[in-house]
């Protein structure tokens, strides 16, 4: 990751509006996805798949300044979900980017996983069970006629 | 220099490009394939690292535009709801496809006759039948004999995937409705064979398949063709294909991997780029013979681009299903494949069962869908789904209309300078209804089977996948591009073999029926050699 590739104000933005979307849960032990090493993940694959999240981020503050009269950082919480959703709203596909990020690398954090029950590791190279299920499932269709279309 | 000279020259790597290597390979004849994208490696798939389902969504992103790899050409997409899925390299599409792998069927060949829409084939399936056969072989398929749903086939299978939990739950819904579903016919090998090792439920056939059990080409006839000495060149680009003054192709012009300029004279060229790849390139090759593009003088070149609309319904269960692991596809359903005019649509789709969703693209469908909500409650939410659904598409036929078509972008071109697509489709009132129709029945289905919550989506955006029909085949060589056994009625050595020469899309997967004409296209040129170009 190039280490210039957010500000730290933009980069504070971005922790502040991971956890806007996945928030920490004491109920599942998890923790919002404003974590750090969750953030440095998102920073990470933003450089590779949204190049552009910056400008995303600036349109935010601009909000942020129209709604709240500061910058996002200092808002308290109730203007902070006002610009979040003023952001969703006005800017669809940048929010919906910025989503879709943020849960590509909460998804695969190890305490995430975790709490999930999941096997910390890759799929391959030792795959996963699935049971074989119940083929007496079949007998029905088995016993039914062919009733493909024929064409003589 | 030495003249680089062809015996056959085939442009593309992928399902049908290894096909025409393999098979042509036993005529000795100096066989070179020259293909833009490299060779693939599975140790570097995106299922050997935890961050695999993120680059699913970047280098093994399915849409060009987004994946936008050196190798890839843009797409203009901007005039189409369904965006295209393709992959550039040694396998082509089948690095990425999921392998279902069924068979037309008999009365996917005669859709004027019995429908009275679009045309008739000017093969049939007891034609086809046997090289279906043979690819099924070659390729490995898992699956059943028996299917009520298709003419007895007696082909060889390795026992079929497993059911699982999710196979388990939509039978019986199935059952309950006293539907068809059957074990589906995958490209996924559950035995050892042929130096491949059998699936072990990764789950990301999507993404490739670092096992090798997913019968992508690059590992089922690349291998053989290779050692059988066909010459494959990976990161080459064709430009153009070139004509001589009698009208006949001369061979091509190509870029290198350095981006040098490289020119193959060939006896005969091959076309195994895909629907959208194979009339760029044609029309890409202008020449005062051919002012409107190669093997174009009927105009058809790049239209009646078939798609097959998609829609998806996922059910929320109490129960846990089985989550991502295991091949995606398991069964199959064809209960509404035959066109029953109460229905208000002709023709019709298969149900292809989709097992679950990894935990990403969980939360990313569900964020999209509003499923779960950012902030407060997403985890609730996330957790009621969380390897507690599982679904299926409709793989809907699609019908060649002459406006959905691929031309040349005035503007766009890839990393050479060459013109890139653009794809101008419109969504049929057709497939509209058969997609609302196949949203009901699998809502019905999933209901049955006992999901307290149904979620859907109609067509998938990202869904084109099977790109059909934008050099079709034909007998009349004013309304059709090849001739019924895939030579060109217009140069007499030029040949195509993808899926653009598709008269029809059937609802099925097409890759088994692309692999299937490529092997008989190659048969018949065998057969032909003494009077090829007559």
């Amino acid at each position: 990751m190039p280490d210039s590739f957010l500000t730290s104000s933009e980069r504070e933005t971005l922790t502040i509006l991971a956890d806007a979307v996945i928030p920490e849960s004491v109920k599942f032990g998890v923790p919002g996805a404003g974590d750090p090493l969750i953030v440095e993940e998102i920073e990470s694959d933003a450089a590779k798949q949204m190049p552009d999240i910056s400008k995303s981020l600036n349109e935010l503050e601009i909000l942020a300044e129209q709604f709240g009269g500061d910058v996002f950082s200092n808002l308290d919480s109730t203007k902070r979900c006002i610009v979040v959703e003023e952001f969703r709203s006005a800017h669809p596909a940048a929010a919906a980017k910025i989503g879709n990020l943020v849960v590509q690398c909460y998804y695969r954090d190890d305490r995430v996983m975790r709490s999930l029950g999941m096997e910390l590791r890759a799929p391959h190279p030792k795959g996963y069970e699935v049971p074989d299920g119940d083929w007496s499932l079949l007998e029905p269709v088995r016993r039914r006629e062919s009733f493909y279309r024929r064409t003589d | 220099m030495r003249e680089d000279v062809a015996d056959v020259l085939i442009i593309g790597a992928g399902a049908s490009g290894a096909v025409m290597a393999w098979s042509l390979a036993e005529t000795k004849m100096r066989i070179v394939c020259l293909e833009q994208g490299p060779l693939m490696n599975p140790l570097t798939y995106p299922s050997t690292a935890r961050d695999w389902e993120a680059r699913t969504q970047g280098d093994f992103a399915t849409n060009p535009n987004i994946r936008r790899l050196p190798q890839d050409y843009p797409v203009n997409e901007e005039n189409t709801p369904i965006k295209v899925a393709n992959f550039n390299g040694v396998g082509g599409g089948t690095i990425l496809y999921a392998g279902h792998f069924p068979r037309f069927h008999p009365s996917d060949f005669r859709v004027k006759s019995l429908d009275g829409v679009a045309d008739d084939w000017p093969i049939d399936y007891a034609t086809i039948a046997p090289y279906y056969a043979e690819n099924e072989r070659m390729t490995g398929v898992a699956g059943m004999n028996g299917d009520p749903a298709y003419p007895s086939d007696n082909a060889e299978r390795t026992p079929a995937l497993p059911l699982g939990l999710a196979g388990d739950t939509l039978a019986k819904g199935f059952n309950s409705l006293g539907w068809h579903w059957w074990p589906s016919d995958t490209a996924i090998i559950t035995e050892e064979r042929d130096g491949r090792a059998p699936c072990i439920n990764l789950g990301a056939c999507g993404a490739g398949c670092a096992q090798g059990a997913k019968g992508s080409s690059d590992v089922t006839y690349w291998p053989h063709a290779l050692r059988a000495g066909v010459e494959l060149r990976t990161r080459c680009r064709v430009r153009e294909i070139t004509v001589g003054n009698d009208g006949m192709a001369t061979g091509a012009i190509y870029y290198d991997g350095d981006g040098n300029e490289q020119e193959i004279k060939a006896h005969v060229v091959v076309m195994a780029c895909n629907g959208i790849g194979t009339p760029r390139l044609l029309l890409n090759s202008t020449s005062q013979l051919f002012p409107n593009g190669l093997a174009n003088t009927s105009d058809q070149v790049g239209r009646n681009l078939m798609f097959h609309p998609y829609s998806w319904a996922c059910g929320v269960f109490e129960e846990e299903q089985d989550g991502f692991a295991g091949p995606h596809k398991l069964i199959r359903s064809q209960e509404f494949y035959e066109t029953d005019e109460n229905r208000g649509y002709v023709r019709g789709y298969t149900l292809e069962i989709q097992r679950g969703m990894p935990p990403v693209r969980t939360a990313q469908t569900a964020l999209r869908l509003g499923m779960v909500p950012w902030g407060e409650g997403h985890h609730d939410a996330y957790r009621k789904l969380f390897k507690r659904t599982t679904g299926m598409v409709a793989v809907c036929e699609d019908l060649p209309e002459a406006h959905n078509r691929v031309t040349l972008d005035p503007n766009m071109t890839d990393s050479n300078g060459i013109p890139a697509p653009k794809i101008d489709y419109t969504l049929s009132e057709n497939s509209r209804k058969m997609l609302d129709h196949g949203v009901a029945r699998s809502t019905d289905i999933l209901k049955a089977a006992g999901a307290y919550e149904v979620y859907s989506e109609a067509p998938i955006p990202y869904g084109g996948w099977h790109l059909m029909g934008t050099a079709r085949m034909g007998k009349d060589p004013k309304t059709s591009v090849v001739n019924e056994w895939g030579r060109s009625h217009d140069v007499k050595n030029l040949f195509i073999v993808d899926g653009s020469i598709f008269v029809t899309s059937a609802g099925v997967n097409p890759t088994n029926t692309i692999q299937a004409l490529a092997l008989y296209v190659a048969d018949q040129m065998k057969s032909r050699l003494a009077n090829l170009f007559d």
